[in-house]
C-alpha cells in the first residue's frame, strides 16, 4: 500500500486536515453518552444525505413546471425501471427524516442537553427542524397533484388573512395572481436550492458546536448545571471517563442509521411512493384535499378552532410557539438536566405529544368534513324502512335527496359533521324537529326555503321513526297535558 | 511616523474598498429585489374581463359550473390556468358568479341543486344559493366576480385567486 501512503502524504501536505480530522474522530465522549439514546441526530444527517442523493436523481427527470410536473411523475413511476422506488425512497425518507428530527429534539429536551453552554446548538437545531418541515411542505407541493394544488390554495388563504399586507403575501407566495407556473417554479426553487443550502449550512454549524462543546453527558438527578462550574466539570468528566467517539460511539450510530435506511427501503418497497393523486386541474372540483401526515394535526386544528379564533391563532401562535422554543435555553439554561427531576418539562412534552397525536388521529377520521357523495351512495339501512307508512317512506326519500346524509350518519354510515340520527326521535320532539329542519341552527343550514311544507311533514314523520326499539320517541309534555285536559272537558261518550 | 501614516492610508483604502462594494451591492440589489417582488408590482394588471359564454347556457333559476382560462396565463401553466366558477342565473337578467374557493381556506365548494346548498369538502363550510354562509367556519359568504353582459355573452372580471384580502 505504498502508493496509498504517498497519495495521502501528498494530499496532507496541501490540505493539512489530518490533525483536525483526528480530533474529530477521537474527540472524547462521556462514556455513558456513547449510548443508543444518542443516535438520532446522526440518523437525521444520514437521511438528509440520502434525500439529497435521491432528490438529485429525481430532478434529472422531474419537469418543474405546472403544466408538466404531474406527467413527469408518471414517467418516473412507470417509464423508468425502479423509478417508482426512488420516488418512494424520497417520500418515505422525508417522513422518516421529520420523525427522526422530532425524536432527536425530544431526546435532547428530556436529557437537558439544550442547557448551558449548548444554547446555540439548540437554536440551530430548532432552525433545522423548521427547514425540515419546510422541505416536507415544499416537497408535497412538488408532487404536483390535486392535493398539492388545493394545499397551495389553503396556504394562500392563510396568507390572505394577514391584515394589511395579505394581498402582497398571497402574490409573493404564488408568484402571481393564481396558482400556476410561477408557483411551482418558486416552490422548486425553495425545495431544491434555498432550503437544502440552509439545511446544509445549519447542519455544519450544529455539528461544529457539538464538536466544540462536546456531547452532552448522561444526566444524573442532582447534578446541576451552573454557568460558573459546568465547563470545568465537563472537562473533568471527559478526562476521567471519556472514550474516543471512534470506535466507542460511532458503531451504534452506524447500525442505527443502517436500520433507518433499511426501514425506508422496506416501506418504499412494500407501500410504494406517495401519489400523485388526481391531475392538478382546478376545474375538477371533485377534490377532497388532505395534507401529508405531518401536517394532518394542522388540518384538524383549523377545523376545530372556533371560527373567530382562527385568524389570531394562525398568525400569532406560530410566532409564540417558535419564539418559546428558541428562548427555552435562555430561560432554563441552568439547573437540573435529568428528566426525573423536571416534572413540568415531562408534563409539557406529554401534553404536546398527546395533543398532536389526538389531532392527527382526528384528522385521519376528519369527522368535520361532509361526505360529499353519501346522499347518493349510502342507502338507508333496511331496518329503518321496514313497516313504515307511505308518508314516512316519502320522508326517507327527502332525507336522502336533500343531502342530509352528507352530514348525518345513519347506521354508522354517512357524514359526521352533524350528529348521528339513529335515535334523533328520542332527543327532539316533533315540534323541535320541525324547527330544526326549517330554521337550522347549531351549525346546520336552514332548510325552510328549500323544502315545501309537504316535504317537511314527510321528513319529520320519517325522523320521528328513528328511535331504538323499546325506547319511545320524545314527546312534548305540554301536548299530553293539553290532550288529557281536552279529553276531560269533553263529555265522555257512553 | 511614516509607518503610521502608511497604516492609516491602508486603513482608508480598506474602508474605501468596502464603500465601493457596498454601493455596488446596493445598486445591484435594486434589480434583484425588483425581480423578487415583481409579482407585487403589477397587481393592478391581474384583472380582465373574461367571457363565460352565451347567457343562454345558464338557464334561469339554475346554478351551473362554468370554466374559463386565466387571462394572463403562460404556456407552461398547463391545466392550472383553468379556473372554475359557479354561475347563478337569478332571473330577470340578473346573475351571481361565485368563485369556486371556499371563503374559509380556499377548498373547492360543490353545488347541490337538490338542497340548493354549496358544500365545502374540507371543513364543512355550507352556503345558501345566494352565497350567504349557511353553516360552518367561513368568515364571509362566497366570493363573487363582478359580471356584465356584452353582446349576449356573460362576462366576469377575473384573474386572481380570491382570498380574504385579494379580490375575486
Amino acid at each position: 500500500m505504498h502508493w496509498f501512503d504517498n497519495i495521502s502524504e501528498w494530499l496532507e501536505q496541501r490540505l493539512q486536515i489530518g490533525a483536525p480530522l483526528r480530533e474529530l474522530v477521537l474527540h472524547p465522549v462521556p462514556r455513558r453518552s456513547a449510548s443508543w439514546w444518542y443516535v438520532f441526530g446522526s440518523a437525521g444527517l444520514v437521511l438528509f444525505v440520502m434525500q439529497v442523493i435521491t432528490g438529485i436523481l429525481l430532478a434529472l427527470v422531474y419537469a418543474p413546471t405546472a403544466g408538466q410536473a404531474w406527467n413527469s411523475l408518471q414517467i418516473i413511476d412507470r417509464g423508468i425501471s425502479l423509478g417508482w422506488f426512488l420516488r418512494a425512497m424520497h417520500g418515505w425518507g422525508a417522513d422518516f427524516m421529520v420523525a427522526v428530527v422530532l425524536i432527536h429534539m425530544t431526546q435532547v429536551f428530556l436529557f437537558g442537553a439544550y442547557k448551558f453552554p449548548r444554547e446555540l446548538t439548540w437554536v440551530a437545531g430548532v432552525f433545522l427542524l423548521l427547514f425540515t418541515l419546510g422541505m416536507a411542505f415544499t416537497g408535497q407541493v412538488l408532487r404536483f397533484d390535486q392535493d398539492a394544488y388545493w394545499g397551495l390554495g389553503i396556504g394562500a388563504a392563510i396568507m390572505g388573512r394577514v391584515p394589511g399586507v395579505g394581498a402582497y403575501l398571497v402574490h409573493l407566495m404564488l408568484g402571481g395572481p393564481i396558482i400556476a407556473g410561477a408557483t411551482v417554479s418558486r416552490f422548486f426553487d425553495l425545495h431544491v436550492f434555498i432550503l437544502p443550502a440552509l439545511l446544509a449550512g445549519f447542519i455544519g454549524l450544529h455539528l461544529l458546536l457539538v464538536l466544540k462543546l462536546g456531547v452532552n453527558e448522561w444526566p444524573m438527578p442532582g447534578r446541576l448545571v451552573r454557568r460558573e462550574t459546568y465547563l470545568k466539570e465537563y472537562e473533568q468528566l471527559t478526562r476521567d471517563e471519556g472514550v474516543p467517539f471512534v470506535p466507542y460511539a460511532i458503531w451504534k450510530d452506524m447500525f442505527f442509521a443502517a436500520g433507518i435506511i433499511a426501514a425506508v427501503a422496506v416501506c418504499s418497497l412494500v407501500l410504494g411512493p406517495f401519489g400523485p393523486r388526481g391531475v392538478p386541474d382546478p376545474t375538477i372540483i371533485q377534490a377532497a384535499p388532505r395534507p401529508d401526515f405531518f401536517f394532518l394535526w394542522l388540518f384538524a386544528l383549523l377545523a376545530l378552532l372556533p371560527p373567530q379564533m382562527e385568524t389570531p391563532v394562525l398568525l400569532i401562535a406560530p410566532v409564540v410557539v417558535i419564539g418559546a422554543i428558541l428562548l427555552l435555553p435562555f430561560i432554563a439554561g441552568e439547573g437540573e438536566k435529568s428528566w426525573r427531576r423536571r416534572p413540568i418539562a415531562v408534563l409539557s412534552l406529554t401534553v404536546i405529544a398527546v395533543s398532536l397525536a389526538a389531532l392527527t388521529h382526528l384528522a385521519d377520521l376528519a369527522p368535520w368534513s361532509p361526505v360529499m357523495n353519501a346522499w347518493s351512495s349510502d342507502p338507508i339501512p333496511k331496518v329503518e324502512l321496514q313497516g313504515r307508512s307511505p308518508l314516512e317512506l316519502r320522508g326517507a326519500l327527502v332525507f336522502q335527496e336533500k343531502q342530509c346524509r352528507n352530514c348525518h350518519a345513519l347506521g354508522g354510515v354517512g357524514g359526521r359533521r352533524g350528529p348521528e340520527l339513529d335515535d334523533v326521535a328520542t332527543r327532539l320532539t316533533e315540534d323541535q324537529l320541525i324547527r330544526q329542519v326549517i330554521q337550522g341552527g347549531g351549525n346546520m343550514p336552514a332548510y325552510g326555503k328549500n323544502l315545501n311544507p309537504a316535504e317537511v311533514t314527510a321528513l319529520v314523520a320519517f325522523l320521528e321513526t328513528l328511535h331504538p326499539p323499546g325506547q319511545l320517541p320524545a314527546r312534548d309534555a305540554s301536548r299530553t297535558q293539553a290532550a288529557t285536559a281536552a279529553s276531560r272537558s269533553t263529555p265522555s261518550r257512553p | 511616523m511614516s509607518g503610521e501614516l502608511q497604516l492609516t492610508r491602508r486603513a482608508l483604502l480598506v474602508k474605501l474598498a468596502i464603500l465601493v462594494n457596498a454601493v455596488l451591492a446596493a445598486v445591484l440589489a435594486v434589480p434583484m429585489i425588483g425581480y423578487l417582488f415583481s409579482p407585487l408590482l403589477k397587481s393592478k394588471e391581474y384583472l380582465q374581463w373574461v367571457s363565460l359564454g352565451s347567457t343562454e347556457t345558464f338557464p334561469e333559476g339554475q346554478t351551473r359550473l362554468a370554466t374559463f382560462r386565466n387571462p394572463f396565463g403562460h404556456p407552461w401553466d398547463g391545466v392550472t390556468d383553468k379556473t372554475a366558477c359557479w354561475v347563478r342565473n337569478v332571473g330577470g337578467g340578473k346573475f351571481q358568479v361565485f368563485a369556486i374557493n371556499c371563503a374559509h381556506l380556499g377548498c373547492p365548494v360543490r353545488w347541490f341543486p337538490q338542497s340548493e346548498l354549496f358544500m365545502c369538502p374540507c371543513h364543512g363550510g355550507v352556503y345558501y344559493a345566494d352565497g350567504a354562509v349557511a353553516a360552518g367556519p367561513p368568515p364571509r359568504g362566497l366570493f363573487e366576480y363582478p359580471w356584465d353582459i356584452r353582446n349576449g355573452k356573460l362576462m366576469i372580471r377575473a384573474g386572481e385567486l380570491p382570498t380574504l384580502s385579494t379580490r375575486a
